[in-house]
């Protein structure tokens, strides 16, 4: 009986990949766990087994062919009868579950402009090689800094977002740990307490909740209890929010967690000259700085400048696209998706004004409300929970300091206000999706549609 | 039967976890107890072992190709290698005895009579699934089978596996609480105040440790300090014991051992469980902290199915009845891989039930 192989999945974002190498031939027999391939993911090369005895009778794609759709046919196998009262389940080879509305998938998004008082030379770079380049450039600038978490440095990151770092800067700037968020966090704070700087990477901040009372009762609090002598200069770092799939205990937004507390600085970049520029100001501010990077982000390129002096100042956020008849707020991920809603919106002949936030704490109020003023409707855009999130804070903001320039209630896009669930309808029914934002700036244009 | 409290453990199991960790491959020899609190199985429960830890074997199999067509999402962490440890200690754990465990979870869900099918419709995050598809891989629960979860953070369910021994003990019910983790989830401290209560209070908790060396891409050598995983209790007076984990045999009287302890009052114990996993972490794993002889070594040399059928031949059970039960098991597994496809996406509407309990104060 003839099993066809097919291109795995073999990542939760994975929706291609290279066939980096072949380690077999037509010919050749295989059982079970015999590696037949390797395959270049956006995060890794793996290994593909074979699942099945049998002999290879065909390989249909070729050594080093790249971008190749998960499910695609990429070998064929004359297995061995093994009177299973089963037929393998490949030859029923039934399409993934067909929901409408399928998760996100990252859509090509289209190239910011940079920081307005750039305008050196750019080079496209992934977010992924964004943060790494951010955290290289900074550690040869500075021998204080330090990159400290779990598997950042033989697995050269549990994203690859560390790749290369090790080699480059030694077991004693790139540290793994053991699994002790609690304790690597109190140790960052304490070195940086004696004039390190440490990088302290979360494999996902949905771990940082083991630590973060070190986080703030420690980092935040202590130059204001130690009246301004104890400053604490430290990066906490990883992907924040939902990735794809994962659950409730991995899929949540913590932005409006640390934005609460005075003593932290909070920053959420979306484009990768952000991810950069925002990374480079995080490591050398005196002060505790979450940066809130995004899983689903860390493949997506941008143009990012060359000069390894530019910086993009924290608390400043960017108007990414001009508009008149509402502002849109948004930050990571959510910015894609505020830009694709101006985009169709402006199809239906409503302008937005779509402002990436970057920072979130400090907040750049100014911003916001002098855009405010002048397209007099306010919808604010984020992926966590609606209540005390984000949009409460910007909303609240924007009544009090611009509540004659009003036509209407603001309106908050966020997540549902339920743990995230695995099933792919019901997470894709939890996430604020593009339709979501557009729906949301019907009601405050008082347009057809809105509610 | 239930032994007091000894210096734990002797030799082999004193040298350091460092040096253990390099010789993976090398049996590590468990210490049956001289008087086994339990008899050797006859052969009829063996071919129930058997056939359990072939169960979970063929169900992570499939598991693993319906996640490679994009039937399962997420992460999806596979037991293949382990088997040997769930399926022996719940082959002698008693009715109300409670068990929880982390995301790594499908084996122990089967292994305390969850059904394939329920798990599976999960995996696809289907509405027959055990958590209505809502949990997925890492989050299922059976109250009906004392199955308290599949965890996602790592660590996190060794106090809440405290708490379900302190409820052993509040109610008098005679339970004792399994509670399984990792070698990566050992140097969490909220294991060791976890440790430090369940030795004040004698809580009927037996720690168990799946040393299956490596935490991610990190080896135990490059984690862990000191000596033996199972000397982590020592200072809290807790026994400790290093086992086959390889061997559904040993586990089993390993297993007895402590659960008598914890019966008879004595308070806690830890069972570090030397074994292995053949697949990668998740799904996505480069693989690239071990070479690919290391894991075809322990696949052909201590695989514990292989092990026991070898054994069962070798007491006289003829093939045929092993193929027998190959067959049935396979077709188990096919069943639920059938079911977990044709069951129905959850209705939209759950998206909003279950996150608070309404109207039902007591
Ligand atoms: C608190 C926390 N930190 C990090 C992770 C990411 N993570 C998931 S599993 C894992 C390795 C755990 O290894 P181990 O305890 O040995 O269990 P095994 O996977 O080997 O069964 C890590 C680091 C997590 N889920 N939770
Ligand atoms: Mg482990």
């Amino acid at each position: 009986m003839s099993i066809t192989i097919t291109m795995p999945a073999l990542s939760p974002t994975m929706t291609e990949g290279k066939l980096a190498k072949w380690f077999v031939k037509i010919g050749d027999a295989v059982s079970p766990g015999d590696v037949i391939a390797e395959i270049e993911t956006d995060k890794a090369t793996m290994e593909v087994e074979a699942l099945d005895d049998g002999i290879i009778t065909a390989l249909n794609v070729a050594e080093g062919a790249e971008g190749i759709a998960v499910g695609t046919v990429i070998a064929a196998l004359d297995g061995e009868d093994d009177d299973a009262p089963e037929s393998p389940p490949e030859a029923k080879a039934p399409p993934p579950p067909a929901t409408k509305e399928a998760p996100p998938q990252p859509a090509p998004q289209p190239t910011p402009s940079v920081a307005v008082e750039y305008d050196g030379e750019v080079a496209p770079l992934t977010i992924r090689e964004a943060l790494r380049d951010a955290m290289a450039e900074e550690m040869r600038r500075d021998d204080r800094v330090f990159l400290m978490g779990e598997e950042v440095a033989e697995y050269q990151g549990a994203y690859k977002v560390s790749q290369g770092l090790l080699d480059e800067f030694g077991a004693k700037r790139v540290i793994d740990t053991p699994i002790t968020e609690m304790g690597f966090t109190g140790l960052g704070v304490g070195a940086a307490f004696a004039e390190l700087r440490p990088i302290i990477e979360f494999m996902t901040f949905n771990f940082a909740m083991q630590a973060i009372d070190q986080i703030i009762n420690s980092a935040a609090k202590t130059l204001y209890m130690s009246g301004g002598q104890m400053g604490c200069p430290i990066v906490f770092r990883g992907p924040n929010g939902a990735a794809a799939r994962v659950g409730a205990q991995h899929s949540q937004c913590y932005a409006s967690w640390y934005a609460h507390c005075p003593g932290l600085k909070v920053v959420a970049p979306w484009s990768a000259a952000d991810a950069k520029g925002l990374l480079k100001s995080a490591i050398r501010d005196p002060n505790p700085v979450i940066f809130l990077e995004n899983e689903v982000l860390y493949g997506q390129s941008f143009d990012v400048p060359t000069d390894p002096d530019w910086l993009v100042p924290i608390g400043k956020a960017n108007i990414l696209r001009t508009g008149s008849d509402v502002t849109i707020t948004a930050f990571s991920i959510m910015v894609g998706k505020a830009m694709q809603a101006a985009e169709q919106l402006a199809e239906q002949g409503i302008s937005a004004e779509v402002i990436d936030l970057r920072s979130l704490r400090p907040l750049d109020m100014e911003t916001i409300i002098a855009s405010v003023q002048k397209t007099n409707r306010f919808v604010s855009c984020e992926e966590g929970f609606p209540f005390a999130g984000i949009g409460a804070e910007l909303s609240a903001q924007v009544l009090e300091a611009a509540f004659d320039w009003l036509d209407a209630p603001p309106v908050r896009v966020a997540g549902a206000d339920v743990p995230m669930p695995y099933a792919a309808n019901l997470e894709a029914l939890a996430l604020p999706q593009v339709e979501t934002i557009i729906t949301a700036v019907h009601e405050v244009t008082y347009q057809k549609g809105g509610e | 039967m239930a032994k007091p409290p000894k210096k734990s453990p002797k030799k082999p199991a004193a040298k350091s976890a460092t040096k253990k960790a390099k010789k993976s491959i090398k049996r590590v020899p468990g210490r049956p107890p001289k008087n086994a609190a339990i008899a050797r199985p006859d052969t009829d429960a063996m071919l129930g072992l058997y056939e359990e830890m072939l169960l979970i074997r063929r169900f992570e199999e499939k598991a693993g190709q319906l996640y490679g067509m994009g039937m399962i999402g997420g992460f999806c962490h596979l037991y293949i290698g382990q088997e040997a440890i769930v399926v022996g200690m719940q082959s002698i754990a008693k009715e109300g005895d409670s068990v929880i465990t982390s995301y790594r979870d499908h084996g122990h869900m089967l292994a305390c009579g969850m059904s394939a099918d329920g798990v599976m419709a999960e995996l696809t995050g289907r509405r027959d699934g055990y958590s209505k598809g809502k949990g997925g891989s890492m989050h299922m629960f059976s109250r009906d089978k004392n199955f308290y979860g599949g965890h996602g953070i790592v660590a996190a369910q060794v106090p809440i596996g405290l708490g379900l021994a302190f409820a052993h003990q509040y109610k008098e019910d005679g339970g004792v609480a399994l509670t399984y983790f990792g070698d990566g989830a050992i140097n969490q401290g909220q294991v060791y105040e976890s440790f430090n209560m369940a030795a004040l209070w004698n809580l009927p908790l037996v720690f168990i440790i799946e040393n299956n060396q490596y935490g991610m891409g990190t080896s135990v050598s490059r984690a862990a300090a000191g000596r033996a995983l199972a000397d982590r209790g020592k200072a809290y007076g807790i026994p400790g014991m290093q086992v086959d984990g390889m061997n559904v045999l040993t586990v089993r009287e390993a297993g007895a051992e402590a659960m008598a302890y914890c019966r008879a009052g004595k308070g806690p114990y830890i069972l570090e469980m030397q074994t292995y996993r053949y697949r990668g972490h998740s799904m996505s794993d480069p693989a690239k902290y071990r070479t690919r002889e290391e894991v075809d070594a322990m696949r052909k040399q201590r695989d514990p199915i292989d092990t026991l059928r070898e054994l069962l031949a070798s007491e006289g059970v003829e093939n045929d009845k092993i193929k027998t039960i190959d067959a049935e098991v396979k077709a188990v597994v096919s069943k639920a891989a059938d079911f977990a496809q044709a069951s129905p996406e959850p209705d939209p509407a759950e998206l909003w039930t279950d996150i608070l309990i309404e109207g039902r104060a007591s």
